[in-house]
């Protein structure tokens, strides 16, 4: 299996079938009414793990994770977090502690007291209570503003307490509603990290929402990517960018270039007859289907290659004209008008200064890919 | 100053003049040395001296001070009960009523309340023997009605501006709903609770129509006093009690202006 992007050695307990999960959503469903908020989910989350629920908003992510730190009380199934059903269980006695997206510092604490409000509830001495307190404090390096109060932070300096606020009782699950939302776009790239870092360091497991892609890509071990109150994939990041297993995961992570097509034969090397193509595609490594399957064959604009030239044999190959170029800087974006008329894309690194002869607008173009580095969806 | 300014600031000073001028004359001429109320005689205090030898008046005053203080208590114990259930179990059968009801009494005509508790007071009195005439207890029951409404209203928009999650943290940090209450909202939604209970304290000192209805003898509240001293012929006296009186609600007014307004400013930061 593709291994892990963040943590290249962690290990990946969901896949060897002796390990018990910690957290494990069986059958939950939540209505609001007539609305179905969350749909029959079932879900295991291991220790350790950095779980994140991807999805656009209203798809039932912040309703699923509310459930799990007891706000809200599902309409139907269960959740079990250590083997304990929580079913019935109020929020202050469960075993996890949320980090709210607005963050959620009471106002009239100081920083010291808002990290302190957890462990007094607990009863802990003193001198305990402090001890903790400073080591959650040095953990996100805020150890200097324990004496001030909420407003007098700024937005990452909160962020960070919060985070500490959480971890001081040491909960075996932390949840992330949105953490870095509040963010700006450099100091949310480089939170994303520290985040990791800090979970990697405490060992306790985190379980984030999100509804962007990118930082659930960058943070997580796993993703379970939601539509309409239902989990649509659950798996590493790299697994659910190269794998994905349905149209609309394919389309809602990075972007994605589909053809449809009808089977017409083959063993692990699938021909599918396209009609857009005037000739036949070739898939790779797919799982056998019958002749006759409608499918869609599904390409990265990354795996496209794109030229001038005719691509050598055994590539899968498209003709059309060049007509739109999205020049990032680091690469271009081409938007190539096929001779059906539709249009696909086509990422290329810009890998040298000056290309003699860069593609430009109206020029006709050959797009080619790999067997290999394309995918046969059937949902 | 050009003329657009010189005409803003003329309405300005028309305004203010048609609001403070008759409190203005009423504070001059209590330093008034004549006996006659319309006639300047001079400047004295000496009026300020007879009401201190006056009992008739202190009484009512020290009567209307710890109805006030009664008043204001209880009113905002209620009042805040009141706009918890209203912000914070949104879902009961009834509430947009409940929200009508409880501001009702802002704009219900006070002579009607005065008499209605009247009638209430009167029957319960046939009934159950309680309350024993009109008094004190009669007297504070009836500023409560009116002012907890007040109270509501302050405390109501604050509690509705406070962010949910706040309490939820507290929860989710171990605290049961009454600690998550007494260390986290109620700190929170103090400054209305102060500002409530100010408000409710001025209302009651110079409330007079519905005391009329509601005291009775040896239970005459401050305002109702005064009333029944210009009835019988102003003593300049009572420009010197009515002077103390306007000094001491522009103290308790700025008191609470003051609070709401840090109030604001803390929740917008």
């Amino acid at each position: 299996m593709a291994d892990n992007a963040v943590k290249r050695n962690a290990p990946t307990p969901w896949t060897d079938g002796a390990s018990a999960p910690l957290i494990h959503f069986e059958g939950i469903s939540k209505r609001f009414g007539d609305f179905v908020a969350v749909d029959h989910v079932d879900l295991a989350i291991y220790p350790g793990e950095f779980f994140s629920l991807l999805g656009a908003s209203g798809c039932g992510k912040t309703t699923l994770l509310r459930m799990l730190a007891g706000f809200e009380t599902p309409t139907g199934g269960r959740i079990l977090i250590d083997g304990v059903d929580m079913t019935g269980i109020p929020p202050y006695e469960r075993p996890v502690n949320m980090m709210f997206q607005s963050y959620a510092l009471f106002p009239h604490m100081s920083v010291e007291d808002n990290i302190a409000f957890g462990l007094k509830q607990d009863g802990l001495a003193k001198a305990v209570i402090r001890d903790k307190v400073a080591r959650s404090l040095d953990l996100v390096q805020m150890s200097r503003f324990a004496g001030r109060k909420p407003h007098q932070l700024s937005g990452g300096q909160r962020q960070r307490v919060a985070l500490a606020r959480c971890l001081a009782k040491e909960p075996k699950v932390v949840l992330l509603d949105e953490p870095l939302a509040a963010l700006d776009k450099k100091l949310r790239e480089q939170t994303q990290l520290e985040l990791v870092n800090i979970q990697d360091r405490v060992g306790i497991t985190f379980v984030m929402v999100t509804h962007d892609q990118g930082e659930a890509m960058t943070m997580s071990s796993r993703i379970g990517l939601m539509n309409a109150g239902r989990i649509e994939q659950v798996g590493s990041p790299v697994e659910i960018y190269e794998y994905p297993g349905s149209r609309f995961v394919a389309d809602f992570i990075g972007a994605a270039n589909m053809f449809e097509g009808t089977v017409k034969g083959g063993g692990g090397r699938l021909a599918i007859a396209c009609p857009e193509l005037a000739h036949d595609l070739e898939v790779a490594h797919a799982d056998p289907l019958p002749a006759g399957s409608a499918v869609t064959v599904m390409v990265r604009p990354e795996k496209m290659m794109i030229s001038r030239d005719k691509p050598e044999a055994g590539l899968n190959w498209a003709e059309g004209v060049v007509a739109d170029i999205a020049y990032l800087g680091d690469v271009s974006i081409y938007h190539v008008r096929l001779t059906s008329g539709r249009k696909v894309q086509a990422l290329q690194t810009n890998l040298r200064h000056t290309e003699e002869q860069r593609l430009t607008w109206d020029d006709a173009v050959h797009l080619s890919w790999h067997p290999a580095n394309a995918l046969v969806l059937t949902r | 100053m050009n003329n657009r300014a010189a005409a803003l600031y003329t309405a300005l000073a028309l305004v203010y003049a048609f609001l403070y001028l008759p409190i203005v004359l009423l504070v001059i001429y209590s330093f008034n040395a004549s006996r006659l109320v319309t006639v300047w005689g001079g400047f004295s205090t000496k009026w300020y001296g007879e009401l201190m030898h006056d009992h008739q008046v202190l009484d009512a005053a020290w009567l209307s001070i710890k109805i006030a203080l009664m008043n204001a208590t209880l009113a905002t114990l209620l009042g805040t009960l009141a706009a918890v259930v209203l912000v914070r179990f949104q879902r009961f059968p009834g509430r947009a009523l409940f929200t009508g009801m409880v501001s009702a009494p802002l704009v219900m005509p006070e002579i009607i309340t005065g008499l209605a508790l009247l009638l209430l007071f009167v029957g319960m009195e046939h009934l159950i023997g309680w309350p024993d005439g009109r008094s004190m207890t009669t007297i504070v029951i009836a500023h409560v009605t009116f002012s907890l409404s007040f109270v509501t209203v302050v405390v109501r928009s604050r509690l509705s501006q406070m962010d949910r999650s706040l309490e939820e943290a507290a929860m989710d940090l171990g605290a049961r709903p009454l600690t998550v209450f007494l260390r986290i909202t109620l700190p929170i939604i103090a400054p209305s609770l102060v500002a409530g209970w100010l408000l409710a304290f001025t209302l009651s000192v110079d409330d007079v129509v519905i005391s009329a209805f509601v005291s009775g003898p040896g239970s005459t509240p401050l305002p109702i006093v005064i009333f029944s001293k210009v009835r019988l012929g102003v003593s300049p006296e009572i420009n010197a009690l009515a002077t103390i009186v306007v000094a001491l609600v522009g103290v308790a007014i700025a008191i609470a202006g003051r609070v709401m307004m840090r109030n604001e400013r803390a929740s917008g930061g």
